[in-house]
């Protein structure tokens, strides 16, 4: 009797686990179609195009007439202007440290005990919800050589005008980092300031029994403590600079990259090959060396991760 | 807890301490105003004859405020319409998208079946994929759809969810405990019911906050729209208003730029503003997570 009643909640327990997986698989259905239909075909196929010379023409069999095996990864890598890019954008992740210890500093100073936190937490945050395209409109118009508001603070100020923020190949660079640095820093305070909250105040308390002084307390109870943010921020931060596009078409004059090309990122260089002259293959290649350069980015950090993330415990 | 911190804290306060905060608050503001100042003048800009702002002098209030640009922006019938394909893309997208990324993470978070790990794990790592890697094969297959130069691009594939808000709500639905679940199975529930009566109401906050974040990605978006619309007609906002900075750039018609791009900000920095707190959290939680 006992037994039989196992067997029969055994058996209605598997169908109950059948009917949970049926129902499981279809909620998560879209997602997942979304993911093979608009993702993972999409990886495939820049990978199978990066071997082609195709234009576009005559659909899937125009590109298998055009197929030229690892051409193109060759003329890539003695492509001046693909090194030019590349080294540019790597150039812009020079903004990141910049971001991420500014971005710890006021988070440190907010973390204090002073008025209109909140308030100010906001101000910094701004440029971050602000769109893209509206702000690069703005700093265009700030960068200004005749007019734009930074070169008139700098006449007013020293009688001098200011330097041609926008027009110079050495200095566009610059110029952009800064804006980057501007239009990010709110994020690094958030994120800074909620892992400051988050360390206990005791650990401090017990390091200023022990007469530990401000740097011994910030280099090895802070900064530590905040490595996963810091990880997490640098990651975020490495994958989103590899993708700098719209600042550089928008702020440079009638979005050419700037003068000699000197503002032109990776991805800029590979919007132009494909969607202005038309290379799909050569730009696939450099499509398919943006996603083989991140990865590596992601791998190396998730297995230094292991190595300079502190955790609480 | 919180007043058990604050009275220890006001006990250590020192002379010393109290000065340190005054001059770090003072730095604090002077940044902030740093950060803002821009959008400042941005404003300011909008209101500011063509004399005044080429005149090379550092002169921030309109002298005379001029009133017009706004109106003459939302004549521009680019404008208006650039607005309207924004909208019609927000409105679908967030309703289907808002729900096939809510029905997943909750069959994620509170369901059992096999390969839900390897799923999962594989959309996490699409996180990673640039779009600028998939937009070519995207355009071509989208050519061949028949969907290019039509606002469908930037319909259809978000309506099959959005990752990080998948992932987001997964997180939030962990809190709500499992006992919830069994009831609902022990009871007969069906399991979609048990997702739209017990489980939607209790994650709708997160699934509000969620929307509003991806609301402004939509609205902000502008890489994808410029590749897969090409007549104006179609433009939405954003490549609109580049397209007014490359225009009215050249005829040094700055006022009117700046008034286009302040309209275009205003509802995300509105919404920013409304919702701050649960935006605020919701970015902070990422980094700790």
């Amino acid at each position: 009797m006992d037994s039989r009643k196992g067997k029969k909640q055994k058996i209605n327990l598997s169908a109950m686990a059948k009917r949970e997986e049926r129902w499981g698989l279809l909620f998560v259905a879209a997602p997942a179609l979304g993911f093979l239909i608009f993702m993972l075909y999409p990886i495939i196929f820049a990978i199978l195009t990066s071997l082609t010379t195709w234009n576009g023409a005559k659909g899937f069999q125009g590109m298998m007439d055009r197929f030229c095996g690892f051409d193109n990864y060759v003329k890539l890598f003695a492509d001046k202007k693909f090194w030019q890019t590349l080294v540019t954008t790597i150039i812009y992740l020079l903004g990141i440290p910049i971001g991420m210890i500014l971005g710890l500093l006021c988070a440190m100073g907010m973390n204090r005990k002073i008025p209109g936190v909140r308030v100010l937490r906001t101000m910094y945050y701004v440029p971050v919800i602000s769109s893209l395209v509206s702000v690069s409109i703005l700093w265009a118009w700030v960068y200004n050589y005749d007019y734009g508001l930074l070169n008139t603070i700098i006449k007013t100020l020293t009688g001098l005008h200011g330097p041609n923020w926008l027009g110079d190949e050495a200095l566009i660079k610059v110029s952009m980092i800064i804006f980057m640095v501007w239009k990010g820093l709110g994020t690094s305070i958030i994120l800074y300031l909620a892992g400051l909250q988050n360390i206990p105040r005791s650990y401090y308390e017990a390091a200023m029994v022990d007469g530990a002084s401000g740097w011994q307390k910030f280099k090895s109870i802070t900064l530590p403590l905040l490595s996963p943010v810091t990880f997490y921020i640098l990651v975020t931060t490495l994958i989103g600079g590899f993708q700098v596009f719209v600042e550089v078409q928008v702020m440079t004059p009638s979005g050419n990259g700037g003068i000699g090309y000197s503002a032109a990122t990776i991805v800029f260089y590979l919007y132009q090959k494909a969607f202005e002259s038309y290379q799909l293959g050569y730009a696939s290649t450099i499509a398919v060396i943006l996603a083989i350069i991140i990865f590596i980015i992601t791998l190396i950090n998730f297995v230094g991760q292991n190595k300079w993330v502190k955790t609480m415990d | 807890m919180k007043n058990n911190k604050d009275q220890l804290s006001s006990g250590i306060t020192s002379k010393k301490e109290k000065t340190m905060n005054i001059i770090v608050f003072i730095l604090l503001a002077l940044g902030a105003v740093v950060m803002v100042f821009p959008f400042f003048y941005m404003v300011m800009t909008s209101f500011m004859t063509k004399n005044q702002y080429l005149s090379g002098q550092l002169r921030v209030i309109p002298d005379p405020w001029v009133w017009g640009k706004y109106s003459e922006v939302m004549a521009k019938g680019n404008f208006i319409s650039g607005i309207l394909n924004t909208v019609k893309v927000e409105i679908p997208v967030l309703l289907i998208g808002g729900f096939t990324s809510s029905l997943a993470a909750f069959a994620f978070a509170k369901m059992e079946f096999r390969g839900k790990g390897a799923i999962f794990m594989g959309l996490l790592a699409t996180i990673m994929i640039p779009f600028a890697v998939i937009m070519i094969p995207q355009y071509v297959m989208f050519t061949k759809f028949g969907w290019t130069d039509t606002l469908l691009p930037l319909i259809i594939p978000p309506c099959f969810g959005n990752i990080s808000m998948v992932f987001f709500l997964r997180q939030n639905l962990t809190s709500i405990p499992n006992d919830l679940m069994d009831a609902a199975k022990l009871d007969g529930c069906g399991y979609f019911r048990t997702f739209a009566q017990i489980f939607f109401p209790l994650m709708k906050g997160a699934v509000g906050t969620q929307l509003t974040l991806w609301f402004m990605a939509i609205w902000n978006d502008y890489l994808a729209p410029t590749i897969f619309l090409r007549s104006e007609a179609n433009w939405t906002l954003q490549v609109v208003i580049r397209s007014f900075n490359t225009y009215y750039s050249i005829q040094s018609d700055y006022a009117l730029i700046m008034a286009a791009s302040v309209i275009a900000m205003l509802p995300t920095i509105a919404l920013f503003f409304c919702f701050q707190r649960v935006i605020i959290e919701s970015v902070a939680i990422s980094g700790i997570k």
